[in-house]
């Protein structure tokens, strides 16, 4: 970690000594890597951390720098918008106002849909956008607007490349400092999770929908910033910084810096921006006439890329860094004041109540009027052979799924229209079949991502760090449930690393996290050594004692017999049995189920 | 405006309508297909034009050029992948068709003088540059990332449309073309002027709509390409090579690009980057059917040419504007239609 600390503090140093270093057109140059950066950087947060993206950037740019052009050169504002031309400061402001309310619209209507809506949304607005600066009167059309008035900051105007460079690259290191406090917070393990977790993350109580604004609207700020320190740098504007192409040029930067890295954001705008000035000197000389050929290196550049090396460049700069690491384990489990505990209802109270509920597949019925009930401080297992519609069951009681008839009941509130996580919200909570987890995050953060709803600091306060003393309670909730479960030694270790029966038992942590009282395990003993079996039998019973519901799907008989209270059995969708361990071990159809009458 | 205006843009609408119907069924098709979102479709359409153009005026066009690097490309990876897996037998073929066919299709444009040839045999020499382009971009761009997630085949997309409007400007210069028509009839049909290539783009777009409708439902091949629209793992367990669906269904959307320009070619001047935008309406008409659907998609297509011709008499400088603005509604409509969390893959 020191040595990182080290580096950085290197490269600010650096940063700031070179305008006294190198000749104006080096400062000019790296301006604009300042200013493609702050836009990269929004992407980073979109494409590579949340999996989603927009080729649209180069309009929000275009809609910051255009309307701090407009307010600050317009002669004859209306009385409303006066004010915000007095200074540009002020034109920033409406600025990200307006750019939040498009960014709000175009991700109300994209961001619900499969992935792939929101980019051809965004390459639709980049293009109307563009057109549409061209061809408002009152922006100059393609001519575009004069005479933007300098910035000036605290007094002193912002006038020469120089002075604005200490302006770019602060703001920079400020929207950089942002970024990665939003990733290292609460919120942030939402949005890490957006990327091929969005059904657990539900399920723990996530909001997707809401990351996934929180994300784009970051962004596009961050593009917005990125417009009004061009306008005032340039100090004109035309239509043609803000077309498609620089659009998607942006996206290239994110994507060859390295799109899941902050840092990458800096790395490619560089690399693009430098690559560009190259390209242009040397191609139109090359082919003998001229025109923006870059494109081609840059498409065929990035087609390779992402066959080769889709992760970018900044993880292989990274690698040469790579005596760090390694020591996690001698790393402090983190601790806080206990996080405050919902009270158990009292035990004997009915959780849960199925009634008659069937879920079908086009034509298979996966569950056929299905009726089971549970109480707290008691243990039902839900036995089956294969395909017996068990996890179908589970996901229709958690919200996962939807049932197509019938009736579910979680603490006398009908449930069966709920999403999932507002199931989650009320208290119950699950580990899934096929384990889902984060694999590149630590243990711990996936646990943490369970304890999601008992925090409360929003986005704001994960931006500027304010929310440490919550978020430092919430890691100590999860550590004190990794602890629980028998995974202390692998708290820091990668959740992808572990062995899949680990992964079981950390899934059991995460849904403990959220301080359930009402928990529904699916085949958590699956990949167990017989010495984990019976720690895990172990635990469950001291979670009946304290008086949670655990519904258990489990194929190991020895361990539902000797663990549960009662066993409902299930066979092509129904229910065939249901009773104590002991009767139903008896019972003539659960043996024709499982052993096909020979008995 | 009156009624006579009204029927002109109304012609005008449909038959831009109808290319964009094609250019929308070939990019369903590619999508359902291969999950590739196809945005360099467009540039097919200012190729196929600009080719035949080029062969018009008695130049060599610059499509034979990136036909000829991209067969040398493709020849020497799977040349060296053959060798390496010690499938001998399989080079004959790989040479074949990307080093003998770009070397004859190269013989033919030098040799046979094409501007001095009729019309139909320069169309079909177009073709036959253009159209192969399709499925060896497949084979360097996708056929390595086929197993991604649709955003990273998006992204790849975006980076090949780029680099073929940068071939396009090099191959073709900054200057539009304008082919001759197909033929020079026209007749007067309830007081306004038909015009023959009205027609041409009108009747070979429907036949081609109809001849894609046998192939996929009368054909082996065409069952083959949608049992993989379908379910990829299960038609490839059935013994159906993902990779031929890909490459031929990247074929169909090449002929589809090239022959759609060839047909505007002599309507609307072409540029090397005109594709672009033509192939966005395209897009637009496949998200109103939600890449899913054909008819629906080739009737969003006639919309948007019904829109865009009669906004161009209204607010011609909005045109594009008010053309984009119609996935609005159609997204509007899909994500209160929408309801499950979807699990991206």
């Amino acid at each position: 970690m020191r040595r990182r600390t080290v580096i950085l503090a290197g490269f600010l140093l650096l940063l700031a000594l070179v305008p006294r270093l190198l000749p104006e057109f080096y400062v000019t140059l790296l301006n604009y890597i300042g200013l493609y950066a702050i836009v990269a950087l929004g992407l980073v947060l979109l494409t590579g951390v949340g999996g989603l993206t927009s080729f649209g950037q180069a309009a929000f740019v275009g809609l910051g720098a255009y309307t701090t052009a407009y307010l600050t050169t317009a002669t004859e504002l209306p009385v409303w918008l006066a004010p915000f031309g007095a200074s540009p400061w002020l034109a920033l402001l409406a600025g990200l106002v307006l750019t939040a309310v498009v960014a709000l619209i175009l991700g109300a209507l994209t961001l619900r849909l499969s992935g792939h809506y929101l980019p051809l949304g965004t390459i639709a607005w980049g293009i109307s956008l563009y057109f549409l600066f061209g061809n408002i009167e009152q922006l100059g059309g393609h001519t575009g607007i004069t005479g933007i008035p300098p910035l000036s900051v605290f007094g002193l105007e912002v006038k020469f490349g120089r002075e604005f460079y200490y302006l770019i690259w602060v703001l920079l290191m400020l929207t950089v400092w942002l970024t990665q406090n939003l990733l290292d917070s609460r919120e942030g393990r939402a949005i890490r999770a957006l990327k091929g977790g969005t059904l657990m993350a539900e399920a723990m109580g996530v909001d997707t929908a809401r990351s996934k604004t929180v994300i784009f609207l970051i962004a596009a700020l961050f593009a917005c910033l990125s417009g009004w320190l061009y306008a005032h740098l340039q100090r004109f504007v035309n239509p043609t910084p803000f077309g498609l192409h620089i659009g998607i040029e942006y996206l290239f930067m994110a994507v060859l810096g390295g799109a899941a890295h902050v840092w990458g954001a800096l790395i490619g705008a560089g690399v693009i921006t430098v690559l560009k000035q190259w390209l242009q000197d040397l191609l139109p000389k090359l082919f003998g006439s001229s025109g923006n050929f870059e494109m081609i290196v840059f498409g065929l550049l990035m087609v390779l890329m992402l066959q080769r090396a889709r992760d970018g460049l900044w993880p292989i700069l990274a690698r040469l860094d790579s005596r760090d690491g390694g020591n996690d384990r001698a790393r402090a489990a983190p601790h806080a004041e206990p996080m405050p505990k919902k009270t158990l209802p009292p035990s004997g109270t009915r959780l849960l109540e199925v009634k008659d509920v069937t879920k079908k597949f086009g034509g298979l019925v996966a569950s056929n009027k299905m009726n089971l009930w549970l109480q707290s401080g008691e243990v039902l297992a839900l036995i089956g052979p294969n395909g017996a519609g068990k996890s179908t069951m589970f996901n229709c009681i958690s919200g996962v799924d939807s049932a197509t008839s019938g009736e579910i009941r979680f603490l006398d509130e009908r449930i069966e229209t709920l999403r999932s996580r507002e199931i989650a919200r009320r208290g119950m909570s699950r580990t899934f079949q096929h384990v889902r987890l984060l694999p590149t995050m630590s243990v711990l953060e996936n646990v943490a991502i369970g304890a999601h709803l008992r925090g409360r600091k929003g986005v704001i306060s994960a931006l500027l760090h304010l929310e440490r003393a919550e978020e430092q309670r919430l890691m100590a909730e999860a550590a004190r449930q990794i602890e629980r479960v028998g995974l202390k030694e692998h708290m820091f270790d990668q959740a992808g690393s572990l062995a899949l029966g680990q992964q079981r038992i950390l899934e059991i942590a995460r849904a403990l996290a959220a301080d359930p009282c009402l928990l529904l395990l699916d085949e958590p003993a699956a990949g167990l050594r017989y010495l984990e079996k019976q720690a895990l039998a172990e635990l469950l019973r001291k979670l009946r004692m304290e008086g949670m519901g655990i519904l258990l799907v489990e194929h190991d008989v020895e361990f539902v017999m000797g663990l549960a209270d009662r066993v409902v059995v299930m066979e092509f969708g129904e229910k065939i049995a249901e009773g104590l361990p002991e009767q139903v071990r008896q019972d003539p159809a659960v043996l024709e189920a499982y052993l096909g009458g020979v008995a | 405006m009156d009624l006579q205006i009204a029927l002109l843009l109304g012609q005008d609408g449909i038959t831009n309508g109808a290319i964009y119907a094609l250019l929308a069924l070939a990019l369903v098709l590619i999508f359902a297909v291969t999950r590739v979102i196809y945005i360099p479709q467009g540039e097919f359409v200012a190729f196929g034009a600009l080719t035949l153009a080029s062969l018009q005026a008695g130049k060599t066009p610059g499509t034979l050029w990136l036909l000829l690097g991209a067969g040398v490309a493709i020849a020497l990876i799977d040349g060296v992948l053959a060798f390496h897996a010690g499938a001998l037998r399989r080079l004959p073929r790989v040479f074949l068709w990307n080093l003998a066919y770009p070397l004859v299709a190269a013989a033919l444009v030098f040799f046979a003088k094409p501007a001095e040839l009729p019309m139909a045999a320069q169309i079909l020499l177009s073709l036959a540059l253009v159209v192969p382009l399709g499925p060896m971009i497949y084979r360097l761009a996708y056929q390595p990332l086929a197993e991604a997630s649709v955003l990273v085949l998006l992204i790849v997309s975006v980076a090949v449309h780029l680099a073929l409007v940068g071939l396009g400007l090099l191959f073709f210069g900054a200057e539009g073309s304008r082919t001759p028509p197909f033929s020079d009839a026209s007749f007067d049909l309830a007081s306004i002027r038909v015009t023959g290539q009205t027609l041409w783009v009108l009747v070979s777009s429907s036949l081609l709509i109809v001849a894609l409708y046998v192939f996929f439902d009368r054909t082996l091949y065409g069952k083959a390409l949608r049992a993989t629209a379908i379910n990829r793992v299960g038609a490839r367990l059935m013994g159906i090579s993902t990779i031929m669906a890909g490459k031929l269904s990247f074929l169909l959307a090449a002929l589809i690009g090239a022959f759609s320009g060839i047909l505007i070619a002599p309507i609307t001047t072409i540029y090397y980057d005109t594709g672009f935008l033509i192939g966005l309406k395209g897009f637009v008409a496949a998200i109103v059917g939600g890449l899913t659907s054909y008819p629906i998609a080739a009737a969003g297509a006639i919309l948007v040419g019904l829109l865009e011709s009669y906004s161009s008499f209204w607010a011609s400088a909005f045109k594009e504007v008010i053309v984009f603005t119609l996935i609005i509604p159609v997204l509007v409509w899909r994500s209160l239609t929408t309801h499950h969390v979807e699990e991206e893959e």
